[in-house]
Order: structure tokens, then sequence, then C-alpha cells
């Protein structure tokens, strides 16, 4: 049985431990309500986005000669996969289950016999796909300088994902992040925009015409590259809330967990303590008594 | 009958402007600057770098924008855009900067036409508010 010292230093440190958690809750919580906020106010842009696309693709009269980013390069051999994860640590499940998902879309990939490439965003996701998918991985990308998810980084992923997309390396690009649906709660999403999934964004489809200045094809070109980075802009946001959510809640059970050892090692440590004091009692008294 | 229509403004990271009272607003279209009143016939159309005036029953407000997209449908008109300010948050010096950093992109040999065209217009612009 562990010494009364012994007892004391580790309720000790399980206490310091707890505070730390503790605190760490604290700053999630408080920079959750940030992101939370910041991707509540991106969503009209991209809405807004989409709904445009939407309008202009279905005036598109001849599909073959549509943008290749709407119809695709024809092809459906070399998918990329964007992973999309954070840059610390410490926030329960949020990276393994984008991993988890992205893994799982790499291996039927490999079965129907494509082609793999992998730009991962963040370092988290980078640190767990190179043991296993190390010679795929073609770029890796973090912002641990950016403090908040902003336009301007995912700008330079979109433009790298176009340019690699019309040097065409690749015919199919997939974005893997988690959606924030609340703290507990993440969803890994898989969500393909190269080449666009128009049958996916049925909204309000509206009957009238527009008037296009300049014409059709002229404005989806110049705006598909700028609907992928504002998706990937927008599994920013997603992310870096899921991100908080996740660290709060899984500092918050840490948190309790350390309370509970605190709990059964302070009974412990009176135990030792009590049965201590008995042994001299008996000690002292059966002493006395062979006198 | 009313003569205002609503606009809204919305850059990546928050809708930025939103009013109900707007009577006119003229803006950098990139075939020509275009004054939309209500009733407009739906129109989807692209910004170039170039000044967007918004007349509302409130008064006249100014934004510089760099690019964008408008649409406008049953008098609502949308701006998605990337980059805008109000000028009347920016002072000369940040005009200046930015005049500058846009000049230095011209120079480069690599420029397409098309981004050159478009950078030319922005100095144009900018010097135009300074």
């Amino acid at each position: 049985m562990a010494s009364l010292d012994d007892l004391k230093k580790r309720i000790a440190s399980v206490k310091s431990t707890q505070k730390i958690t503790k605190a760490m809750k604290m700053v999630a919580a408080a920079k959750l309500r940030r992101a939370q906020e910041s991707a509540e106010k991106g969503r009209p842009y991209s809405e807004k986005m989409n709904n445009i696309i939407l309008n202009l693709s279905s005036g598109i009269s001849d599909k073959e000669n549509a943008p290749k980013l709407l119809s695709g390069s024809g092809n459906d051999k070399v998918h990329l996969c964007v992973v999309m994860t954070s840059d610390r640590g410490l926030c329960g499940g949020f990276n393994s289950n984008i991993i988890k998902k992205a893994k799982s879309y790499f291996a039927k990939i490999a079965e129907e016999g494509k082609d793999l490439k992998i730009i991962t965003v963040g370092s988290k996701g980078n640190d767990q796909l190179k043991r296993a998918y190390g010679d795929k991985i073609i770029a890796n990308i973090s912002f641990k300088e950016s403090k908040h998810a902003n336009y301007f980084d995912a700008e330079k992923v979109g433009k790298m994902v176009i340019e690699k997309f019309s040097a065409e390396e690749f015919d199919v690009c997939t974005i893997f992040y988690n959606q924030f649906k609340n703290v507990i709660t993440q969803i890994p999403q898989a969500q393909q925009i190269i080449p666009l999934n128009v049958e996916n964004l049925e909204e309000d489809k509206s009957e009238d015409s527009y008037e296009f200045e300049p014409d059709e094809d002229e404005i989806l070109s110049n705006l598909l590259p700028k609907n992928i980075s504002t998706q990937i802009f927008k599994a920013m946001l997603e992310n870096s809330a899921s991100e908080q959510g996740s660290r709060m809640s899984a500092m918050d059970n840490a948190t309790r967990n350390a309370g509970e050892m605190v709990d059964k090692l302070t009974i412990e440590y009176n135990r030792s303590r009590q049965a201590a004091i008995t042994k001299e009692l008996i000690e002292i008294i059966s002493g006395a008594e062979s006198l | 009958m009313s003569e205002d229509f609503k606009i809204e403004i919305v850059n990546p990271e928050k809708s930025f402007l939103s009013r109900e009272d707007v009577i006119e607003v003229v803006l950098p279209a990139f075939e020509g600057e275009m004054g939309i009143l209500k009733d407009h016939i739906s129109i989807i159309s692209f910004l170039k770098p170039g000044i967007i005036t918004v007349y509302s029953k409130s008064g006249e407000e100014k934004f510089f924008v760099e690019d964008g997209i408008v649409e406008f449908k049953n008098n609502n008109l949308s701006v998605l855009t990337s980059s805008i300010f109000n000028l009347k948050d920016v002072n000369k010096d940040k005009i200046q900067n930015l005049i500058k950093i846009t000049e230095d992109e011209t120079n480069k040999s690599s420029i397409s036409d098309q981004a050159k065209f478009l950078a030319d217009q922005k100095i144009q612009v900018l010097r135009s508010i300074n």
C-alpha cells in the first residue's frame, strides 16, 4: 500500500491537473461562442452563392460545354481528398472522427482501384495520416499563425486545389470536415466539391429567368472557383466551432474524472491515516499491558 | 406605392450591410456602371473594382469593392463580395498602401491581361477617392 506521503502527493497532482482542464474548458467555451457566431454569420454568403450557382447551372443549355469545375473532367480516376483537422490536440474525438471517416473513404477508393491524393489542412491530421498514407500526401497546410479561420486562408487552399485541377492532377475532389451540430455532437462530413454536385443543392428552385451580364458561361466560370474557396471557408468555420465544442466537452469530462479521482484518493488517504493511528494505539496499549 | 427595396451585402465573414429602405443602388458592374431601381428585372452580374453607392431614405453611403457578384430578384438585391469597406472608415494612408500593393502587382511579368485590366481599374478608382 502506498505510503501517506505518496497519497498526499498524488492528490495534489490530480488537483492541479483538474485546475488545468478546468481552465482549458473555460477558454474553449469562450472561443466556442465566437467560433459559433462567425460560423452563423458566414452562412448567408455560402447559401447565396449556392443559390446563384443553382440558378445559373439550371439555365445552362448544353452541358457538354459547361465549365469543367461543374461537369468534371470526364474521368473518375484520381481522387483528391482535402482532410481538414485542427492544429491542436486535447479535443476529444474531434480529429480521430474526421480521420476515421476519411480512412474509410480511402479504403473504398483503393478497393475500386482508383488513385488517391491527399492534402491535409491542420497539423493533427497530417500526424495521424502520414504513417499509413505518407506517400499519398501531396501537401500539408497549417494555419497555426492565424487565430481565427479567415477567408484569406481558405482562398489559399482553394487556389491550390483549382491549380491542381487545371493541371489535371485529379478528377474528383472531396473535403472532409466536422459539421457543428451542437456542443456534444459534431458530424464528420465528406463533401464533394469538384465536380459540383448540383443535385444536392436543391433549394428554392425558381421559375423566373435571369438576365445575365456578361453571359452565363462567363459568370459561371468566374463563380465556380470562388465557390470552391467559399465551401472550404465554410468547412473551416464549421471545423473551428466543432473543435472548440469538442474540446469543451472533453475538458468537462476530464475535470469531472479528476474530481472523482480526488474523492477516491482522499478516502484512501483518510483510511490509511486512521489505520496508522489505530496501529500505534494498539502498540501502546499492548506495551502497557505486558508490563 | 413605396419606391424602396432591400439590399444585403455579405462577405464571407459576415453580413456586411442590410437595408430595407433603399431607393437606388449604383454598382460597378463588369460591363459598365449599372443603376438599380425598384422592380428591376432579375439579373446576375459581376462587379469590377469600383464604388457601390447606396441611396436610401436615411442618406447616401459609398463602399469600395474589389470584386463580387450581384443578384437582383423580387426586389432583393444581394451583393456577394470578398473585399469591401465603407469609404467613411478608411484614411488616406490605407488607400495609398492599397495603391502601392496593386501597382507592384501590375508590374509583375506573370500577370494576365485580364488581371492587369482589373488591377489598373482598381488603381484608378482608388486614386479617384483619394
